[in-house]
């Protein structure tokens, strides 16, 4: 069974999370076209490949980020949602 | 017992301690420490199982539970791997798959119609014609599978536990002790396991052999024993790898252990593989290591005059221990026509053996009397490998053993994800790339000689201790050398007949022929073949097959091992009883603190989710329908109050309060006053429904949200998300377990209330759809009218604590005015009446708002809710239609979906047949919709009920349901709600109409 690193609790069996679905923006409501906006709701990138991907840590109620290669299922780093923006923002 | 030799020293069994067991009606004896297969052997019998498909008579083989010749049940236990289970005394057994019994086996008449049931016989043959499948399919089912399950038995429970270790070491042969020790030494927890009773692996049988040294099995038993780090278990088979060495252990007793290790070793060994030729599957043929076993383990002597064949050292080893038994070795045929250069060879000439070099085991002949063996044919071979059955010569024996070579028991490191490549010079698959923190060691990793096994498996036991950063930082210790000299195995031990019945596969009787004929049919890969001849299909998954299966296949399309590939053994590596499997489960439930009272009452449980609420409350004399139908009188009548405390309670606080509401609900809540509730309705980015509830408006950035009992775990989920996506300043705690609720319904819900409370309950004060935070019966409340049921109520939440004690000041208070506890039936039949949707129930997971008749529900012209923009696209397509002239009434429909979920009567007044949720409605033979909700109302004395239907059926419309039995009952579409349209009984009069109108169209 696979082990996930919530960023608050560490690491902790995956029975112990929920998966979210990929991280993917909305697009604005408003100004998307209607294939633009069904594309969003309806379609999902089924390819192996590195994903940032939702999860989030039942037990502590925390939702996160995991860098995850939907291939190899190797997980190369988790964060809450807020900091990677952050950081990508600071790093340029 | 027979054949039971001298004691010995090292043997396992225990002769102070005899066990009596029958097998097929006959009484055996044997000692503690027998497996199954030991005992029968040193009984004498030979026939001990039937083969699977032509039910040929076998014995024991691998004695390593390699193949599945002696399977056999004991009453309730099916399917026991005799090879590997201990003798227990009292024990009934069984030998599988026979009909009428193992000797006289009416399905023997396979083995004689053998030739008219080809490969693929059963795929080919009972496909047509189609109306005669059900018939094949019980033909099948009966001939196929193994053991008989018997029902009256009762369930055995198995235990189920959690392991954690920083290396797991995987066999306890000379290398995995050698592992486990250097691991242990170095700090490192580790846990080291071993399919046998006993540890020493090769060490324990095959004396002659590898040139294990006196006293090394000490040695290392030894370390073991002395070092405290190290948990060894016996009996225990590592089944699997799954992610983050993640390994089931399985213990036949104790059940299934989850062990997480921090790394893996796996010493697992090498199992010895047979040769292929005619009649290689008769009892008394053998490998080489399983004579060594009877012998050395159990003191049983295999047979009485042998032949070996032979490809190897091991089986000049098997020779000298043969004769060290007694057994007289009348010949060596050896395939290899340099023959045994070393001293074992030498050792055995000089004990007199006749070695045939250059010479195979052609075909194996049936005793006269009995079952097994009687003879070898022993036929020199050409030069390249072929048999010359012309210069054939038979040899007298009851017995056949063959060491021509082994398999690397490489199937956990396939699971773990590690690359293996064949090696030309063992014909041996080894691992050529490893998984992170896997490591290998001994004969698995192509290493024989049993010093260079001890080396081996310090180096790997080093090197997984490090892995979880145990031991110093020095040199990686150096590999051992791998085999040298002349391969332990044989590239190609297969030797054809023109009379077949030359197995490849014993489990599922898969011949030389088969795999030949899978080819020419067209199978081009292993993988086809191994489906198509079912070779290692078998319950020991090609453990004995899968080796040979891969050289045929090899040689007959001209590829090389390495290019015809490996099949990789599935999870779980061993058979293990599905009771392991299930262990033991374990269901939250979950009770809300009124549940004592409830039982009391008499209330019978039903499960929502984890929780249990109660159905009806049982009266003493009356049954389930008229309990029911008293509680609902008392709602309709009187008053009634039910635990509604299962209902999510979410709090939303916080200045952006307001706006996730907005965004969370379809409805428009920047009006809704403080002091009052509103309906609402969750969708997803689909524009399906997901949950509703009522939406309280505490205070300017603060309201209380109800969802549903089911929903309200993935609805707070989904709206912690959005508050991050969002960067939303408010908080939602989820209150669900915190607060205890219940539903005071009915025309003197009021007075019952009255006695308890301080807040003004007038009309004015508190009008439908308020809501008001004050004492009820001395504690903190929140109160809120609303009117599910359709009756005047109110939604009482208390703190859990505090739960017990309003509730029962509700029924002292209630009880002139004759309260009455309702379940959650008489709560569905009431809302039936008034037509109100219960979300899960009456939608599905595509339904939209307008299918449900909740489009009133919906604002698509306020700024944004999640499923919004998906349902103004939907309302725009239904538009359009209509401005082309709204001819075609299904496409208006599509506005709001091709359905639509209608109320309906039965036309029998309920005496028929009576549908139940789920029946279909059907019209001209096609499904056209399904029924939702059904209930007898005594109000209306009807049947009515909820249904999705095409979505231009209107009022008066009629239409059929099949009922169980296929029984079409005739319905009505009527209009909803069906009882008291004008909602007058749940608000005062004069109010505005807020609640449920009934949809749009």
């Amino acid at each position: 069974m696979k082990i996930l690193n919530c960023p608050i609790n560490g690491p902790r069996p995956v029975q112990e999370f929920v998966f979210g679905g990929e991280l993917r923006e909305m697009p604005d409501p408003d100004a998307a076209t209607d294939a633009e906006w069904t594309d969003y709701v309806y379609n999902r990138n089924g390819s192996p490949g590195p994903r940032r991907e939702w999860w989030y840590h039942l037990a502590s109620g925390t939702w996160f980020i995991a860098e995850r290669d939907t291939g190899t299922n190797d997980v190369k780093k988790t964060y809450l949602y807020g900091d990677e923006i952050r950081d990508e923002v600071e790093h340029g | 017992m027979a054949r039971r030799l001298a004691p010995r020293g090292g043997e396992w069994i225990d002769r102070n301690r005899p066990l009596e067991f029958s097998f097929e009606g006959k009484k055996h004896t044997g000692f503690a420490g027998d497996t199954i297969s030991s005992a029968l052997w040193a009984s004498g019998r030979r026939l001990l199982g039937r083969s699977f498909k032509y039910h040929r008579p076998r014995g024991v083989f691998s004695f390593a539970d390699h193949d599945v010749n002696v399977m056999v049940q004991d009453r309730a236990l099916l399917n026991i791997r005799a090879d590997v289970t201990p003798l227990e005394g009292g024990q009934k057994l069984k030998a599988v798959n026979t009909v009428g019994g193992l000797k006289m086996d009416l399905g023997q008449v396979n083995n004689r119609l053998a030739r008219f049931l080809p490969v693929g016989f059963y795929y080919k043959s009972f496909h047509k014609p189609a109306k005669l499948f059900p018939y094949y399919e019980r033909l099948i089912r009966s001939a196929a599978g193994l053991g008989s399950v018997t029902p009256g038995e009762g369930r055995r429970h198995w235990g189920k536990g959690y392991g954690f270790a920083d290396v797991l070491v995987v066999g306890a042969g000379p290398s995995g002790l050698a592992a486990a020790s250097a691991a242990g030494e170095a700090g490192a927890k580790v846990v080291l396991v071993d399919e046998n009773a006993r540890p020493g692996g090769t060490l324990t049988y095959a004396e002659n052999a590898s040139g294990g040294a006196d006293g090394m099995l000490a040695d290392l038993l030894e370390r073991i024993e002395n070092n405290p780090n190290v948990d060894f278990r016996a009996d225990t088979v590592a089944s699997a790898h799954f992610e983050e060495h993640w390994v089931p252990l399985v213990h036949r007793e104790h059940g299934m252990t989850k062990l997480r290790a921090g790394s893996v070793v796996v010493a697992g060994g090498a199992m010895e593989q047979p040769a292929v030729f005619r009649n290689n599957d008769m009892p008394g043929v053998m490998l080489g290591s399983a004579a060594q076993r009877l012998i050395h383990r159990y003191a049983v002597k295999p047979f009485d005059r042998g032949v070996v064949l032979a490809a190897n050292s091991d089986a000049y080893g098997v020779v000298l221990d043969l004769l060290k038994a007694g057994v007289e070795v009348a010949a060596v045929a050896d395939l290899r026509h340099e023959g045994e250069q070393s001293e074992l060879g030498d050792a055995v000439r000089e004990a007199g053996v006749r070695v045939h070099t250059g010479h195979c085991v052609y075909e194996a002949k049936a005793a006269k009397k009995g079952a097994g063996v009687g003879g070898a044919v022993i036929a020199p071979l050409d030069v390249q490998n072929n048999a010359v059955p012309s210069r054939a010569f038979e040899v007298g024996c009851d017995g056949i053993c063959m060491s021509v070579g082994w398999a690397a028991n490489a199937a956990l490191l396939a699971q773990s994800g590690c690359r293996l490549g064949y090696s030309e010079d063992l014909h041996q698959f080894v691992p050529a790339e490893l998984a992170d923190g896997i490591f290998a060691a001994g004969r698995v990793n192509g290493v024989y000689r049993a010093e260079d096994k001890v080396r081996d498996g310090e180096r790997a036991g080093t090197l997984a201790a490090r892995h979880v950063g145990k031991g110093g930082a020095a040199d990686a210790p150096a590999e051992a050398p791998r085999h040298a000299g002349p391969a332990p195995s044989h590239p190609y031990p297969v030797y054809d007949h023109p009379e077949g019945m030359a197995f490849v596969d014993l489990d599922e009787d898969v011949q030389l022929k088969d795999i030949k004929n899978s080819i020419q049919e067209g199978f081009d890969s292993i993988a086809l073949v191994n489906r198509f001849a079912t070779l290692g299909m078998g319950p020991s998954q090609g453990k004995h097959s899968n080796t040979n299966g891969i050289r045929i296949v090899a040689r007959l399309m001209t590829k090389t091992i390495e290019e015809t590939g490996t099949i990789t053994s599935r999870p779980f590596f061993h058979p293990v009883p599905m009771g392991v499997l299930a262990g033991r489960s374990f269901h939250p439930a979950r009770r809300t603190p009124m549940h004592r009272r409830h039982e009391e009452r008499g209330a019978v449980f039903m499960r929502a989710g984890d929780w249990f609420r109660p159905e009806y409350y049982a009266a003493p004399g009356r049954g389930r329908e008229e309990a029911i139908l008293g509680e609902v009188r008392a709602v309709r009548r009187g008053v009634g109050l039910i635990d509604v405390g299962t209902l999510g309670k979410l709090e939303v606080a916080g200045p952006d309060a307001l706006e996730l509401v907005e965004r969370i609900c379809t409805g428009r809540f920047a009006k809704l006053k403080v002091g009052m509730t509103r309906y609402a309705l969750m969708t997803d980015e689909a524009g399906t429904i997901t949950d509703d509830g009522v939406c309280a408006r505490l205070s300017d950035d603060h309201f209380y949200l109800t969802a549903t009992t089911s929903g309200v775990d993935a609805l707070y989920r989904e709206m912690t998300r959005w508050v991050k996506v969002w960067g939303l300043d408010a908080e939602v705690t989820n209150y669900s377990n915190a607060f205890a609720a219940m539903n005071l319904a009915g025309p003197r819900s009021r007075g019952v209330l009255s006695v308890l409370t301080g807040l003004d309950l007038s009309e004015e004060a508190f009008p439908y759809l308020g809501v008001r935070e004050g004492a009820v019966a001395g504690v903190p409340a929140r109160v809120m009218r609303v009117g599910f049921v359709g009756e005047l109520g109110y939604e009482v939440h208390v703190p859990a604590d505090a739960g017990l004690h309003v509730w029962d000041a509700f029924t002292e208070a209630g009880e002139a005015s004759g309260i009455r506890p309702f379940g959650v039936e008489a709560q569905r039949r009431l809302r039936l009446e008034k037509g109100h949707v219960i979300v899960g129930q009456d939608t599905d997971g595509l339904t939209n708002p307008w299918e449900a008749n909740l489009g009133w529900a919906v604002k698509l012209d306020k700024p944004f809710f999640i499923g919004q923009r998906t349902l103004k696209i939907l309302e725009k397509k239904g538009g359009e239609e209509e401005q082309r002239g709204g001819e075609d009434r299904r496409l208006i429909g599509q506005r709001t979906g091709d359905r639509k979920l209608a109320g309906f009567a039965l036309l029998d007044g309920g005496e028929g047949p009576r549908p139940k949720e789920c029946h279909l409605v059907i019209e001209d033979g096609e499904i056209i919709g399904r029924v939702t909700s059904i209930a007898h109302s005594e109000a209306l004395g009807k049947v009515i009920g909820l249904a999705f239907l095409p979505a231009d059926r209107t009022v008066g419309s009629r239409f059929q349901i099949r009922a169980d039995g296929g029984a079409l009952v005739d319905a009505e579409v009527v209009k909803v709600p069906f009882y008291d349209p004008d909602n007058s009984r749940q608000k005062g009069a004069g109010q505005r109409e807020m609640t449920y109108q009934g949809g749009k169209a």
